[in-house]
């Protein structure tokens, strides 16, 4: 215990620790979505784009990163999205392709151009997310911090919208909803949240962070703001004790914090079984 | 002569290479019960999605009178498999039917929130306004769709096959809802159904798409 008091007298902890919980709460929001319109395979898909993106980013010594890998992954959601919408089968062939494609090339190009002396190990930290999630600027913080913010308000205000269009996208039309619009603002948040996220977890696990909390929270609640409020305060939670826990012993913390949703989901869903019966 | 609510005017329905319907013109009047029938494949849902604006007509023109353009048009649609496994609560569900008088506000107010409380008490089902909606049977499912349809227009419902996936008891009391709202509140309904003894038992006007179409 006071180990752990001690680390989080660190200014460089408590910055890993304020944005572990941002990305936490932006990814769990939009979880229930992902899952039921089956888009996950679209994040999926937005994670190694943006793995592609960060190696160009990281070949091109970038200092902000973000500002090419945020972009591009944003476009790429949306070109994806529309299409889906035009053929199922294209769609999911289209994302297989993109995804494919933007890994193998992020790989080639870092090979082929990075300076860096340890290249595996970039590799392995983009992949699986990094112990340089320790070494934060203010600026990264800072620039997490907006995201997150303008992440959460855009979901409160569209909170309604999105529900409407989940739930029932032909009823969602008729009633004069501009379905297309919500569907491009969900890719584009998706894409934010991936990119955001992709520096805690790295690009591998991300999906895990969006599916998880959403997934445990409805097999406990019933209703879609409960669910939503849930899987929320279990992925800040959940993320945190994976952050200090991987901190305390070392461990990797993408890793750490998927086990740990893991272990949650099991619980959730034999909690489930019992509130049922 | 009661009001026109609807009025299709020369209509080609199909998609791509493939005609289903030419010069298809009718109108729909003000408290009718409407029932459109055929064969599978024959074009009995591209009509309902064209007159709702969810897929466009190949030519013609399809024109609502100003009053449900206001008010709003109620759609019951079939279920979709998102809604199998949809956490949302009956509430939700049906509140979300006031969505189109949300114009550029974020949240449902007052008004709309009383509305969606007494479309449940009318569909009977305040009783289970809390629980889940995917935990329903098929019948109160169908229930929980019809009051969010209601909320959504006061005119004019629009319903794909509302008793496809019902048992026979659920079905007729489904029926007899239906029947009441057109009955006793005045409400147009344009219902696609394939139950062959629908039109004659409800129906003001049939429209049968087959080798021809014909309005009777």
């Amino acid at each position: 215990m006071s180990t752990l008091i001690e680390y989080l007298q660190f200014p460089f902890v408590q910055k890993a620790l304020i944005v572990g919980v941002l990305i936490a709460l932006c990814s769990s929001l939009l979880g229930v979505t992902l899952v039921l319109k089956r888009f996950s395979f679209i994040g999926d898909g937005l994670s190694h784009v943006a793995f592609g993106a960060m190696a160009v980013a990281s070949v091109m010594n970038l200092t902000h990163k973000m500002i090419l890998v945020m972009p591009v992954t944003i476009l790429c959601a949306v070109v994806l999205l529309a299409a889906g919408n035009r053929r199922k089968l294209r769609g999911d062939s289209a994302i297989a392709m993109i995804s494919v494609s933007a890994m193998a090339l992020g790989y080639l190009i870092m090979n082929l151009f990075s300076k860096s002396a340890n290249l595996t190990g970039d590799v392995c930290s983009t992949l699986f997310g990094s112990a340089q999630f320790l070494t934060l600027t203010d600026s990264d913080v800072v620039i997490c911090i907006a995201v997150s913010v303008i992440v959460v308000i855009l979901f409160i205000v569209f909170y309604n919208r999105i529900f409407a269009v989940t739930f029932d996208e032909a009823f969602a039309k008729t009633s004069g909803t501009r379905t297309s619009l919500y569907n491009i603002l969900i890719a584009v948040i998706i894409a934010t949240v991936i990119v955001l996220a992709m520096n805690l977890v790295g690009s591998l696990l991300i999906s895990a962070l969006v599916i998880f909390p959403a997934l445990s929270a409805m097999r406990l609640f019933k209703s879609f703001f409960k669910v939503t409020v849930c899987s929320a305060i279990l992925s800040v939670t959940i993320t945190l004790i994976g952050m200090l826990v991987s901190i305390l012993l070392g461990t990797p913390v993408g890793a750490t914090i998927v086990v740990s949703d893991l272990v949650v989901y099991g619980a959730f869903a034999i909690l489930g079984k019992c509130v049922s019966h | 002569m009661s009001d026109i609510v609807l009025k299709c005017d020369s209509l080609t329905l199909g998609y791509e290479n493939i005609t289903l319907a030419t010069d298809l013109s009718f109108e729909i009047k003000e408290g009718e019960y409407w029932c459109i029938t055929g064969e599978n494949g024959t074009g009995k849902t591209t009509l309902m999605k064209t007159i709702l604006g969810l897929t466009k007509a190949l030519s013609g023109t399809v024109t609502w009178c100003d009053e449900a353009l206001r008010d709003g048009i109620g759609y019951l649609p079939q279920q979709t498999d998102v809604q199998k496994d949809f956490p949302a609560s009956v509430r939700e569900v049906v509140l979300s039917g006031c969505q189109g008088r949300l114009g550029f506000r974020p949240f449902y107010n007052r008004t709309e929130k009383e509305m969606a409380l007494l479309n449940i008490k009318r569909m009977g089902i305040d009783d289970i306004s809390g629980r889940c909606y995917r935990e329903l049977s098929g019948g109160q499912q169908q229930r929980v769709l019809l009051a969010r349809a209601l909320c959504a227009t006061g005119k004019v419902l629009v319903l794909d096959e509302p008793i496809a996936s019902l048992d026979p008891k659920a079905a007729e009391e489904m029926y007899e809802l239906i029947d009441s709202l057109n009955k006793k509140d005045n409400i147009t309904i344009i219902m696609v159904t394939h139950d062959p003894e629908a039109p004659g038992r409800f129906a003001t006007r049939e429209l049968r798409f087959g080798e021809e179409i014909s309005i009777i």
